[in-house]
């Protein structure tokens, strides 16, 4: 469970550029969740991921994650139980390493760097087994550079090296965003699949209302920094998209666009 | 063929030079500029221990550890003192010449009447055979151990991690892994093998000589940029042995061009021939963010 608790978070505090994001936000993920978030530009959305990954500082308030306070935790040690994965492709992978590499690198997480070789050959079958399932021939170019690789495919791969290891919650930052239509739906059915047979806790911030609305048991959409709209899997399921269009428009007259 | 076999000589032992500033340039792409405090660290520490009648093979092990406290000192500045990368190598740069001053108590000392492993391996009846090559063939052999290791070294697992660290800090640090203390593990690795340079470089000159170390960073810079760009459609050549080359080739072509000029204008054709090679090698296209600054 991910609890955010009374969280304050202040851009450029005393400049004159100044800008209240969050103010006494709350909001719970509860396991097995899947939570997709959606919300206009500045909304709030990847901050209030980067705050549970630790990847930008909180002013004040609690991050909680399975009733320990982990505010103080340095970003390198809460992804022990986090995956992630952005919406720059080449952010999940290591392009001047080959794919075996990388997936050896991936498949070492949280456990010792030490000197023993890199790419452990007994592993080599269930990394290509892995790579199968995306369908993109990638099990046949093991000893390719990933830099070669198309953003897709580098994305999937990303995918997979995040939930490789044991972890429980999941972190989607528009992970589709940067790859084109059919390509991101077939890294969101990967997604899906990945989330249930792992039984993973996952927040997808999407930009996307169709994948908002198909995936996840759980809807919220986040407006200067509170989440205005959460719908329960029931809830959800009798939400369209013209639904959702609507309160976006709403906003969008409220803030006098 | 004296002249040829110097070049060999100084290019191999400055190749090792070469492994280290490739671990941080290319790797880690940093650019460190301790090298031209901690080549000489290796020198003073190795003068010193020689002097004490010390045997010359355990300055070897002794020179690489102190650079990889150099190295940590560098580390440890731009980690977590959050100093910029370029400064944090100034400022060990800097205070390495003093350090070096102490260690070595004077700022020149002659090593002609000890021992060396070069005068050592002359004793010996294998390598004796060897005649004027002996000092080509030991640091042949000292820069390809060199060159093994770190080839084995990047192989394992924690090697993973350093060429990840370079490339892609983000994925190191989702793998929970704290990206500053790879750099400083670079950065020790680098130092440690740029301190056994100064180590065998000294021992060859039989000297140490406390401005020794000033252009360092340009001499490996434009080994490892020679070798890597040369080298680059070469696939079947791993980049640690092109950088070896790099470092032969760059001496070379430092050699010729101090024929014609005086002994006096060194430093300003190492100048030139290094810009020479950044200009060649078009690395201000394909690398903007690199040594700028």
């Amino acid at each position: 469970m991910i609890e955010l608790q009374n969280i304050e978070k202040y851009y450029n505090p005393g400049t004159v550029n100044e800008m209240g994001l969050f103010h006494d936000f709350n909001f719970t993920v509860n396991d097995g969740d899947f939570v997709s978030v959606i919300g206009s530009n500045g909304s709030g959305k990847t901050s209030m991921l980067n705050l549970i990954c630790g990847s930008i500082p909180l002013d004040s308030g609690k991050i909680i994650i399975n009733g320990k306070d982990i505010s103080k935790m340095k970003e390198y040690k809460r992804y022990y139980k986090i995956g992630r994965v952005y919406q720059n492709p080449s952010m999940g992978t290591c392009p001047t390493m080959t794919i075996l590499e990388n997936m050896s690198l991936a498949d070492n997480k949280g456990k010792i760097y030490g000197l023993s070789k890199g790419s452990d050959k007994k592993r080599v079958t269930f990394y290509r087994e892995q790579l199968s399932r995306l369908g993109l021939g990638l099990e046949d170019k093991m000893d390719n550079l990933v830099g070669q690789l198309s953003g897709g495919q580098r994305q999937a791969m990303a995918l997979l090296m995040s939930t490789m290891t044991p972890i429980e919650f999941l972190i989607l930052d528009e992970h589709t965003a940067a790859l084109d239509p059919k390509t991101a739906d077939i890294i969101m059915e990967l997604t899906d699949e990945i989330v249930r047979e792992k039984n993973l806790t996952t927040i997808m911030v999407t930009h996307n209302l169709r994948y908002a609305v198909d995936y996840g048991n759980r809807l919220v959409m986040m407006h200067e920094g509170k989440a205005i709209m959460d719908k329960n899997e029931q809830e959800k399921k009798e939400t369209s998209i013209d639904d959702i269009l609507d309160r976006f428009n709403q906003i969008s007259i409220e803030v006098g666009n | 063929m004296s002249f040829a076999i110097s070049i060999l000589e100084q290019g191999l032992i400055y190749g090792i030079l070469a492994l280290g500033v490739y671990i941080t340039y290319k790797i880690l792409d940093f650019p460190d500029l301790t090298v031209d405090g901690s080549f000489p660290l290796g020198a003073a520490i190795t003068a010193m221990l020689i002097t004490k009648g010390v045997s010359p093979y355990l300055t070897i092990p002794i020179s690489f550890a102190i650079g990889v406290v150099a190295g940590i000192c560098t580390g440890v500045i731009h980690v977590k003192l959050k100093v910029r990368d370029l400064l944090s190598g100034i400022i060990m740069m800097t205070a390495l010449w003093t350090i070096n001053l102490y260690i070595a108590g004077t700022a020149n000392v002659p090593l002609f009447a000890q021992k060396t492993i070069f005068s050592l391996a002359s004793e010996n009846t294998l390598f004796a055979k060897m005649g004027t090559y002996i000092t080509v063939v030991i640091s042949l052999v000292v820069v390809v151990i060199c060159k093994i290791l770190l080839d084995l070294y990047l192989k394992t697992k924690s090697g993973f991690l350093l060429r990840a660290v370079g490339d892609n800090d983000v994925l190191v640090t989702s793998l929970a892994k704290d990206q500053g203390n790879i750099k400083i593990l670079g950065l020790a690795l680098s130092n440690g093998l740029v301190a056994l340079a100064g180590c065998i470089f000294c021992q060859e000159e039989r000297v140490f000589e406390i401005s020794m170390g000033t252009g360092t960073i340009v001499i490996g810079l434009a080994s490892v940029i020679i070798g890597t760009s040369l080298f680059k459609k070469a696939s079947f050549m791993k980049a640690t042995t092109a950088v070896i080359i790099g470092s032969i080739i760059y001496k070379l072509c430092v050699a010729v061009a101090i024929r014609n000029f005086s002994p006096q204008a060194m430093k300003l054709i190492t100048a030139v021939l290094f810009l020479i090679v950044l200009i060649i090698s078009g690395r201000k296209k394909t690398k903007a963010n690199g040594m700028k600054a």
